[in-house]
């Protein structure tokens, strides 16, 4: 299997949590050191002046020095804004250009526009960020976001909050075999046997926010999750998938 | 002078610069950045841009989502 590999960094762990939708960030921040993941993803936004100015800031909790910090472009719904947010995200983090560029279609599945993902991507990397890109499961779009230039292609699962797990998996083969780039599965995971099945397909990585943030108990479904993608991760070491291979769950046969 | 802060209508003393915009506002950590007028204002230019009335001031940190 190969090493989890992102601008030139090395992870153990191929978890990446989000870091929306939990209690508090006391929360958050247990349910990340509980799943053991290295890169934490977060939004970016305005905030609140007058109102909360004295209070705490994720990434007091959360420290850029321990984690890699992926911002996101969650909420953005063209090229311009998307790119926008990426530069505000690199100047707030000081000058790092690691992204997640996500450009959504609308409001009700939160599928991503690729027309204008493809534009905002081509924008991004001229201006030297690293982007790992949100896109649907088509493996077409996959590998063009690859020519174009991406770091790392993140295809859903299925959409963004709905839990509905890997709904093609055959899509999802089809793009790790056409792929020379890690491939992450962000959006839709549900369970944490979800997480096992994205690492069982050969998936680099595997992406989640609102399974862990509305479990009933965050830090304990966190930790589900770090042990069923380390279940995957075992299982595909031990087997080899064939290529164009229709065999889903049962990808070679016993010898 | 007013201006726009965070899409707030906000009065400021005249020739005020992000600098000491940022130090009334007391932010408790180092992770934010500021645009003025939709163009980024690198940290390194906060102790000399000057505030102009009128000027759309948005700061901005990094939050919780997925």
């Amino acid at each position: 299997m190969k090493k989890l590999i992102v601008d030139n960094k090395e992870y153990k762990s191929r978890l990446i949590l989000g870091t929306g939708k939990y209690k508090d960030f006391s929360e958050t921040k247990a349910a990340i050191e509980s799943s053991a993941c290295e890169i934490v993803t977060v939004a970016i936004r305005r905030m609140n002046i007058g109102q909360d100015e004295n209070s705490q800031n994720l990434l007091n909790f959360i420290s850029p020095e321990e984690y890699t910090i992926l911002p996101n472009t969650a909420g953005c719904y063209t090229a311009k804004d998307a790119v926008r947010t990426c530069e505000i995200a690199s100047e707030l983090l000081e000058g790092r250009k690691l992204v997640k560029l996500e450009v959504l279609s609308q409001n009700k599945n939160l599928y991503p526009n690729i027309i204008e993902t493809l534009k905002a991507s081509e924008i991004l990397i001229k201006k030297g960020f690293k982007v790992m890109v949100y896109t649907t499961d088509d493996p077409i779009v996959a590998k063009e976001l690859e020519n174009i230039g991406c770091e790392c292609i993140m295809p859903l699962g299925s959409a963004i909050g709905s839990g509905l797990g890997i709904i093609n998996e055959f899509n999802i083969r089809e793009i790790i075999e056409n792929s020379n780039v890690p491939i992450i599965v962000d959006a839709g995971v549900g369970t944490a046997s979800d997480a096992c099945i994205a690492m069982e397909l050969g998936c680099d990585g595997v992406l989640m926010n609102t399974a862990v943030a509305s479990a009933k108990n965050p830090i304990l479904m966190a930790n589900a999750m770090k042990m069923q993608s380390r279940q995957g991760e075992m299982h595909i070491l031990q087997v080899e998938w064939k290529k164009n291979s229709m065999e889903l769950r049962h990808p070679y046969p016993r010898v | 002078m007013k201006i726009l802060l965070n899409n707030k209508s906000t009065l400021l003393d005249d020739g005020l610069t992000i600098k000491r915009l940022l130090d009334k506002i007391n932010i408790q950590h180092k992770y934010f950045a500021v645009e003025v007028n939709q163009q980024i204002i690198p940290k390194s230019n906060h102790e000399s841009f000057l505030i102009k009335e009128g000027d759309k001031i948005e700061i901005v940190t990094a939050i919780g989502g997925g």
